[in-house]
C-alpha cells in the first residue's frame, strides 16, 4: 500500500493537455466537464437543500416553500429537535461506541494477524476462511440470538454489549486484510529482531506495529466510520434514549412521525454534520484506504 | 517487495503464536458462532420469543416456499442488487475512467479530485441518515421534489413517490444508486492508478476512439477491482435493512419488503421467531452462495489469463 500522505491523484505530475485539434474537440471537452458538473450538483443538491431548510423558521418555510433561500438564519428547529432526542447525549454515545470499537477491533486484528501473517500458524488458510465467513454473515442471522443472549445475561441496552459485538464483527475484516499485509512483512527485519533476542511480545509491539502503523490508522478510520453508520444491531440492542446512537435516534424519530417537515430537515442536518466532519478529517486516509482492500 | 525465502526449520520453531488467537477464539465463539448456530436451530422451531419451543423440523422452510410475501421480497431484493451493485458498477466505470483520463488530463487533477469527492460524499453518511434526507425530499404534497416540479411548471408530475406501491420500489432504487455510486468510482480510480498508461496511449495512436479504448484497454486492466466492487455491493444489497426501515418500512403494502426486513418483522413485530430465523438462515446461505460463486468465477478468469 502507498505510504505517501498525498492523495494518489494529486501526486501525479499533471500531464500536459494534448494540443487541441480544432474547436470541435475543445467544445466536446467542455461538454464532458459540464456533464460532470451536473453530476456533482446532483450529488450535492440534497445536502445543500437540507442545510438550507434546517435553518429556516417554520413560518418562512410555510410562506416560501423548500426551494427559496432562507430569509434569515433560525436555529429554532435544530434546537427543538436537538432537545427532542437529547442529541448531545446521543452524539457522545456514538463517539464512545465508535471510538472504542475502532481501538479494540484494531487491537484484536493485530493479535490475529500477527499469529496468521507473521507466525504462519498451522491451518491458517482455514482460520482465515473462518474470519472471512464471519465478516460476510448477514447480521440478520445473528440479531435475534444476540438480543436473547443479551437479555439473559443482563447485557441488554448496554453500550458495552454493542462495543463487544462490533469489535468482533469489524476485526473479522481487519484480520483478513492485515494478515495479507503482514504476510508480506520483510523477513529480514523479523530475523534481525530475533537475533537481538526479542521475544514475540516485543517483536509485535516494537517491530510489527510501528512498521505497519499506516495500515492500522486506515483500518481504525474505517472501523470508526463503519461502526458509526451501523443501524440494525444498535436499533435492536439499544432501546433507551440513554444509549442510542445517532443513526438509530434519527431513524426512529422519523419512523414515529413526531417530526414535521422543517424538523425533518433539522434532523437530517444533525445526521449529516458529524459525517461531513469525519469526511474532511479522514479524506486522505480514506482515499488511501479504499485502495488497500481493493486488490488482494 | 521481494520476499526472501525463509530458510528451513529454525531452532526456534513457531511456537507460541497460536496463543495470540485466544482472545479472538473466545470472542468469535460468543458473538458469532453461538448466535449463528442458535439462529439455525431456531429456524426449525415454532417460538414466540417466550414460553415453550416447539420443534417443527422443516415446517418453516415449507411455509417459506409457499409464502408469496417472501418471494415478492426476494424479487424486490433482486431489484435492490441491480440498484446497488450493477448500475453503480457500470456507471462508476464510465465516471471513474472519464474523470481519470479525460477530466484529469484536460482540466487538471484538482478538478478530478473535487468531482470525485462530490460523488463520494453520500458514501460516508450513515444509510439511515440518507434515508431521512430522501424521505423528506420526496415527501408528498409540499415536499421538496414536488415543490420543485411545481416551480418549473410540471406540477402535474407531483407524486407521492414513496407512498404509491407502483413507484415506491423504483424510487428506493434511484436513491440507492445515488448513495452507492461513489464507492465504485473511488475504487476504480485507485485501480486506474496502477494501470499502464502506455497501453492506452498506443491504442489512441492506433486511432481507437474513447469508447473502444475504455472497453478493450481500460476495463480488462481493472478487472480485479470490478470483481471486488461487484461482490461487496451485492452483499451490501442483500443487507439493505437500514434504507428500507427508514424510507418505507417495507411498504406501502409489501411493495418494498426485502428478506432482510421481512426477517426483522417476524422477529420483532409478529414475534414469529422461528419463521424469522428461517428467513435469516436463507439470507445467510444466499450470501455465502453469492460469495462462493464470485470467487470461483474470478479464479477461473485469472486462470484463463495466465
Amino acid at each position: 500500500m502507498a505510504t505517501s500522505t498525498a492523495d494518489p491523484i494529486d501526486d501525479r505530475p499533471a500531464p500536459r493537455p494534448p494540443a487541441p485539434t480544432g474547436a470541435r474537440r475543445r467544445r466536446g471537452g467542455h461538454a464532458v466537464l459540464a456533464g460532470f458538473i451536473l453530476l456533482a450538483v446532483f450529488m450535492i443538491a440534497p445536502f445543500a437543500i437540507v442545510v438550507m431548510n434546517a435553518v429556516k423558521s417554520k413560518s418562512d418555510y410555510a410562506a416560501h416553500g423548500p426551494l427559496a433561500l432562507p430569509h434569515g438564519i433560525d436555529f429554532g428547529n435544530v434546537k427543538t429537535f436537538w432537545n427532542l432526542v437529547d442529541f448531545g447525549h446521543v452524539l457522545m454515545n456514538s463517539v464512545l461506541i465508535s471510538g472504542c470499537v475502532a481501538l479494540c477491533a484494531v487491537l484484536l486484528s493485530v493479535l490475529n494477524a500477527f499469529a496468521l501473517g507473521i507466525g504462519r500458524v498451522r491451518g491458517r488458510t482455514w482460520i482465515l476462511l473462518a474470519f472471512l465467513i464471519a465478516n460476510l454473515l448477514p447480521q440478520e442471522g445473528l440479531v435475534y440470538p444476540l438480543y436473547w443472549l443479551a437479555k439473559q445475561t443482563n447485557m441488554y441496552d448496554s453500550k458495552l454489549t454493542v462495543i463487544i459485538v462490533f469489535t468482533v464483527i469489524q476485526s473479522a475484516f481487519g484480520t483478513y486484510l492485515l494478515s495479507s499485509v503482514l504476510s508480506a512483512f520483510p523477513r529480514e527485519i523479523l530475523e534481525a529482531a530475533r537475533m537481538d533476542g526479542a521475544g514475540k511480545w516485543r517483536l509485535l509491539w516494537q517491530v510489527v506495529v510501528p512498521v505497519s502503523r499506516p495500515t492500522l490508522v486506515v483500518l481504525m478510520t474505517f472501523f470508526f466510520i463503519w461502526t458509526w453508520n451501523e443501524f440494525l444491531l444498535p436499533l435492536i440492542l439499544l432501546v433507551s434514549n440513554e444509549n442510542q446512537t445517532v443513526p438509530v435516534a434519527l431513524g426512529v424519530a422519523q419512523g414515529e412521525h413526531i417530526v414535521d417537515v422543517t424538523m425533518q430537515a433539522a434532523s437530517g442536518l444533525l445526521g449529516i454534520v458529524p459525517a461531513v466532519v469525519f469526511f474532511l478529517i479522514f479524506q486522505r486516509t480514506l482515499t488511501r484506504g479504499v485502495t488497500v482492500g481493493a486488490v488482494k | 517487495m521481494a520476499l526472501p525465502l525463509v530458510p528451513g526449520r529454525r531452532r526456534n520453531p513457531d511456537r507460541g503464536y497460536p496463543f495470540f488467537l485466544i482472545p479472538a477464539a473466545v470472542l468469535f465463539t460468543a458473538v458469532i458462532a453461538v448466535p449463528f448456530v442458535m439462529n439455525v436451530g431456531l429456524s426449525f422451531t415454532k417460538w414466540q420469543g417466550v414460553g415453550p419451543l416447539h420443534w417443527i423440523g422443516l415446517g418453516n422452510y415449507q411455509r417459506l416456499w409457499h409464502d408469496r410475501t417472501f418471494w415478492a421480497a426476494f424479487e424486490h431484493n433482486v431489484a435492490i442488487v441491480i440498484a446497488m451493485a450493477l448500475i453503480p458498477t457500470a456507471l462508476g466505470l464510465v465516471v471513474a475512467t472519464a474523470l481519470f483520463d479525460y477530466i484529469g488530463k484536460r482540466f487538471g487533477p484538482r478538478t478530478a479530485s473535487v468531482l470525485r469527492a462530490c460523488v463520494y460524499l453520500p458514501q460516508v453518511m450513515p444509510l439511515a441518515v440518507m434515508g431521512v434526507v430522501w424521505g423528506w425530499i420526496l415527501a408528498p404534497g409540499d415536499g421538496v421534489l414536488n415543490s420543485a416540479l411545481r416551480d418549473i411548471g410540471l406540477g402535474s408530475l407531483g407524486h407521492d413517490w414513496l407512498g404509491d406501491p407502483h413507484t415506491a420500489l423504483y424510487t428506493v432504487m434511484a436513491i440507492l444508486v445515488w448513495i452507492q455510486l461513489g464507492f465504485p468510482v473511488v475504487v476504480f480510480m485507485a485501480g486506474l492508478q496502477r494501470t499502464d498508461p502506455a497501453l492506452n496511449e498506443a491504442a489512441e495512436l492506433d486511432g481507437a476512439g474513447w469508447w473502444r479504448r475504455f472497453w478493450h484497454v481500460v476495463v480488462p486492466q481493472i478487472r480485479p477491482e470490478i470483481y471486488v466492487v461487484l461482490l461487496m455491493c451485492t452483499i451490501a444489497a442483500l443487507k439493505a435493512f437500514a434504507p428500507i426501515y427508514v424510507l418505507t418500512r417495507g411498504g406501502p403494502g409489501i411493495s418494498t419488503d426485502i428478506p432482510s426486513y421481512y426477517s426483522y418483522q417476524n422477529f420483532f413485530e409478529k414475534t414469529q421467531v422461528g419463521y424469522g430465523a428461517a428467513i435469516a438462515t436463507v439470507l445467510t446461505l444466499l450470501t455465502l452462495t453469492v460469495t462462493t460463486a464470485f470467487i470461483i468465477v474470478q479464479n477461473r478468469h485469472q486462470d484463463q489469463e495466465r
